[in-house]
């Protein structure tokens, strides 16, 4: 098969964007799912709603609203353009917002069942010794949680980089800027160039499952339990 | 008065409630004893910070830790804590477990240090082990020297030996009575166990659907005519610290100093001078309102004056007595009896005793 014939663009592309957004999703998602772990509000089941919405919502309808939002007249597309002077929507910022709406839930929640079954008890322990919360998460129940954030992490990147309705209806197609490897691939089959469309399939889908065989492998060595 | 423990906490649950006032020496070991469900655990969180008891109080040696408006969080408290389940980081070795909480004290605040602390729990040989290669005892051995570098003002203990078998316990009771005699921590030990902490109770609180049934020092406590439900059948009667005089080879013997009179035992492998907690069961004392005339088997007797006489029952046979033998002691006796002596507070008496048991022999 000759290689030369695929654009590593779209591919490096996708790639960054997976790796900002995950990060984005760990700052981010690590404090909504130890707030889902620990309250006992009422507004939990409305914040786990929220979080799950992307899992149901069609792809479309997600990208229909963040086009409006991220747009030169939407609620953040329009201070972002005041501040910076660039556009929001048809770009790869935009993207990566749009990303991490997409992936939230896939952070978000092998984190909160991870917090949940950790429990209170290794917090308090860690707080009767002296340790702040904040100084009690890094040291102990980051790392024992930390099967949870491999989880999160494969997901999440995994999850990014298969998008596509989110990212066509946000990014368009622009070479370079947010033609990431799904839409190249579409683009190709749309002009009938199907070998290059399998190869890129194949690259997605082998490295999908590669990397969740090591999640399922690593999770089965790593049991979490506090003694 | 500074080393004084004061608390006053008031929990509303649906199910249940906790009213406690506590006026307490912050020093030594202090037993919370009651049934399940008595409140014990949550009068506990609500020492150490876990819960916040609404308009609740708490001051311990002069500091106030909980008062309106004022609720210092438990990693300020300085208090070490340790439950039923050792609690141990798994992520982490013995070494790095023990010293958690070190690290986190202030290094003026460090008053115990790692090397004080291996010997007296007998931790050296573990500090490279993990956590789920101990065994239970080894473990709650772990945690306890834990809690104990972070230089705590005071002890929190939560049934620390109830998933230990009788051994583990019997292996770890000597170490925690070290805590008390080598770094002065007082400790406040919460149990449904009686036997458990008879070795080491100082103060002894008895706690019943969430109020205070009884409190003060043990010896009190476990001689008072209102005792007897609380503290169990089992165990009514007087728990006495007493020294070792002599040894008498000749009869099996060790006579015991107790208040300046004489109580023989069974030899103890225990050297002279050395103190001996000992428990006598009410139903082992019996009275006389005159020194015993003619010959008698019982070797212990007592000179005592009558104190307060328990409420008859009517329907009983049997009534508690308190005596005053330089410590409190109970004589459980027939109401029969009581008519016969015709005894009234203030009298003396002879209490003739007819079992003593250390308190480590103690079942049940």
């Amino acid at each position: 098969m000759d290689f030369s014939m695929i654009d590593a663009e779209p591919i490096l592309l996708s790639l960054q964007l997976a790796g900002v957004t995950v990060v984005i999703l760990l700052t981010l998602g690590t404090p909504i799912a130890w707030w889902l772990a620990q309250t006992r509000s009422r507004l939990r089941v409305v914040v786990e709603a929220l979080v799950a919405l992307p899992l149901v919502l069609p792809p479309t309808v997600l990208g229909f609203y963040l086009l409006i939002l991220l747009g030169p007249n939407g609620w953040v597309g329009g201070p972002v353009q005041a501040i910076t002077g660039s556009v929001l929507s048809f770009s790869f910022a935009g993207l990566v917002f749009a990303s991490t709406l997409y992936s939230l839930p896939f952070v978000v929640q092998p984190l909160h069942s991870t917090f949940e079954s950790i429990g209170k008890i290794p917090m308090e322990t860690a707080q009767s010794l002296g340790a702040s919360r904040l100084d009690a998460f890094f040291s102990v129940i980051a790392p024992l949680a930390r099967r949870g954030y491999l989880t999160a992490v494969v997901l999440g990147f995994a999850h990014t980089l298969g998008e596509f309705g989110v990212v066509l209806m946000v990014g368009g197609n622009i070479p370079g800027k947010t033609k990431v490897i799904s839409i190249e691939i579409y683009d190709r089959v749309e002009v009938l160039e199907y070998t290059q469309a399998h190869v890129l399939s194949l690259g997605l889908l082998v490295f999908s499952f590669l990397v969740l065989v090591m999640v399922y492998a690593v999770n089965r060595r790593l049991p979490v339990q506090v003694i | 008065m500074t080393d004084l423990l004061t608390a006053k906490f008031k929990v509303d649950f649906s199910e249940f409630n906790l009213d406690v006032e506590l006026n307490l020496p912050a020093k030594g070991v202090t037993v919370v004893f009651g049934p399940s469900g008595s409140g014990k655990t949550t009068l506990l969180r609500c020492l150490a910070g876990l819960e916040r008891a609404p308009a609740g109080y708490l001051k311990l040696a002069g500091q106030v830790w909980q008062d309106e408006g004022i609720f210092l969080p438990i990693q300020k408290r300085k208090i070490g804590l340790v439950f039923q389940e050792a609690r141990l980081f798994p992520h982490l070795n013995i070494e790095e477990n023990l010293l958690y909480g070190y690290q986190r004290t202030i290094p003026a605040e460090r008053n115990l240090h790692l090397d004080e602390v291996l010997p007296l729990l007998d931790l050296k040989a573990l500090l490279k082990r993990n956590p789920e290669k101990l065994s239970g005892g080894e473990r709650q051995r772990v945690a306890i020297g834990r809690a104990l570098l972070t230089s705590p003002k005071l002890l929190l203990m939560d049934e620390p030996l109830a998933s230990l078998d009788m051994q583990r316990k019997a292996e770890i009771i000597p170490f925690i009575k070290r805590i008390e005699d080598q770094f002065k921590t007082p400790i406040i030990y919460v149990t449904h166990s009686m036997n458990e902490v008879l070795q080491l109770v100082d103060t002894m609180v008895i706690l019943k659907s969430g109020k205070v049934a009884n409190w003060g020092p043990v010896e009190q406590v476990f001689s008072d005519v209102r005792s007897r439900d609380a503290v169990g059948e089992g165990q009514l009667g007087a728990v006495l610290e007493t020294s070792v005089a002599e040894h008498d080879a000749e009869f099996g013997l060790t006579r015991l100093d107790f208040m300046g009179q004489a109580l023989n035992v069974p030899k103890q492998n225990i050297p002279v001078g050395q103190n001996l907690r000992v428990h006598i069961h009410s139903k082992d004392v019996s009275l006389s309102t005159a020194p015993p005339a003619g010959a008698t088997s019982v070797l212990n007797i007592l000179q005592a004056r009558v104190g307060k006489i328990g409420i008859l029952d009517p329907e009983g046979y049997s009534v508690d007595i308190e005596l005053d033998a330089g410590r409190p002691i109970l004589a459980t006796i027939t109401r029969k009896s009581l008519a016969n002596l015709n005894l009234k507070p203030g009298q003396p008496v002879y209490a003739h005793i007819k079992a003593i048991k250390m308190v480590h022999e103690l079942e049940g």
